[in-house]
């Protein structure tokens, strides 16, 4: 049992396997991010209130959940690491960091941008924005900690400890708008009790949240990728698998 | 509607195309650099394989 998943989850296996998903799961985002932009900025209604403005929903909604999304993948990701010291669960892990970071970086720009004319305010110390901060901190915090340790199982060692402490702050981000009413609505769509959202705006956002979740897996096998062939570039495997191009 | 219209976004043109220009910008950074980064690699193992065939 467990030589076979160390099997299969060698470097050779992830390399030959996704590289056979890569194009696959490209044309899915594409043709996702294609439809959802479509139906969001030009079928779904303008909204009664915010009028066009509300259309950043369809962008900012998404990376803030894929913002918590990833971190939660880089986390387990290094907490599996810590415990089984298997090797492409630590590549998994760092190449979360640098793509959760934009997407949480995306959810406070276009948020900001959102707030402006919605709130009166680009930017205010409300519980939700400032946890979201705290998030790209832990983001960059992991990368600097990873960069800074010359020692590579040391460093991945470190960085998995960082990420996971800081998982505290996930369910922090997510119940923060219930917890302290400060500015950030509270949400419109959750597990339990369904959508306050009209199906019209409901769907192609659906659909934005789908295509953000295709480019991420898209993301994470390229980077993913390309830091197994850094590693093993002098093994034999590699030499047989690229020979050719 | 027509394309201006579309484009002026019931005057928030500014907020909904700067949101969604700086998300396009970097989410298709994050697929050029990791291609450029292959390539270099690629090139990188080709050189050595060649230079060890050679010896």
């Amino acid at each position: 049992m467990w030589k076979a998943i160390k099997r299969l989850t060698s470097f050779k296996n992830f390399y030959r396997f996704s590289g056979k998903l890569l194009p696959w799961f490209g044309a899915i985002t594409l043709v996702l991010f294609l439809t959802g932009l479509y139906w969001g900025l030009v079928i779904a209604p303008i909204d009664y209130l915010q009028k066009d403005s509300y259309r950043i929903l369809y962008i900012h909604v998404p990376a803030a959940w894929m913002s918590l999304f990833v971190y939660i993948v880089m986390a387990a990701s290094g907490a599996i690491h810590l415990v089984w010291k298997t090797k492409l669960s630590e590549v998994i892990a760092n190449s979360c960091a640098p793509i959760g970071a934009t997407f949480t970086f995306l959810a406070l720009v276009t948020g900001a941008i959102w707030g402006q004319p919605t709130w009166g305010t680009w930017w205010v110390w409300d519980a939700r924005l400032t946890s979201e901060l705290v998030l790209l901190f832990l983001y960059i915090g992991y990368m600097a900690l990873h960069s800074a340790i010359e020692d590579r199982a040391s460093a991945a060692r470190a960085a998995a400890i960082l990420a996971i402490v800081g998982l505290v702050n996930i369910p922090i981000i997510h119940f923060s708008v219930n917890w302290w009413f400060t500015l950030h609505q509270v949400a419109s769509i959750s597990v339990g009790k369904g959508s306050s959202l009209h199906p019209s705006m409901y769907w192609p956002l659906m659909v934005m949240t789908a295509a953000f979740k295709f480019y991420f897996a898209t993301v994470l096998m390229m980077t993913a990728r390309n830091e197994i062939l850094e590693r093993d570039q002098n093994s034999n495997w590699v030499r047989e698998e690229e020979k050719n191009l | 509607m027509s394309l201006n219209e579309f484009f002026y976004m019931g005057g928030y043109a500014f907020h909904v195309w700067t949101s969604y220009g700086l998300t396009l910008l970097l989410l298709v950074l994050h697929i050029v650099l990791p291609i450029r980064r292959r390539k270099q690699l690629l090139r990188r193992i080709h050189k050595t394989i060649k230079r060890e065939s050679a010896s």
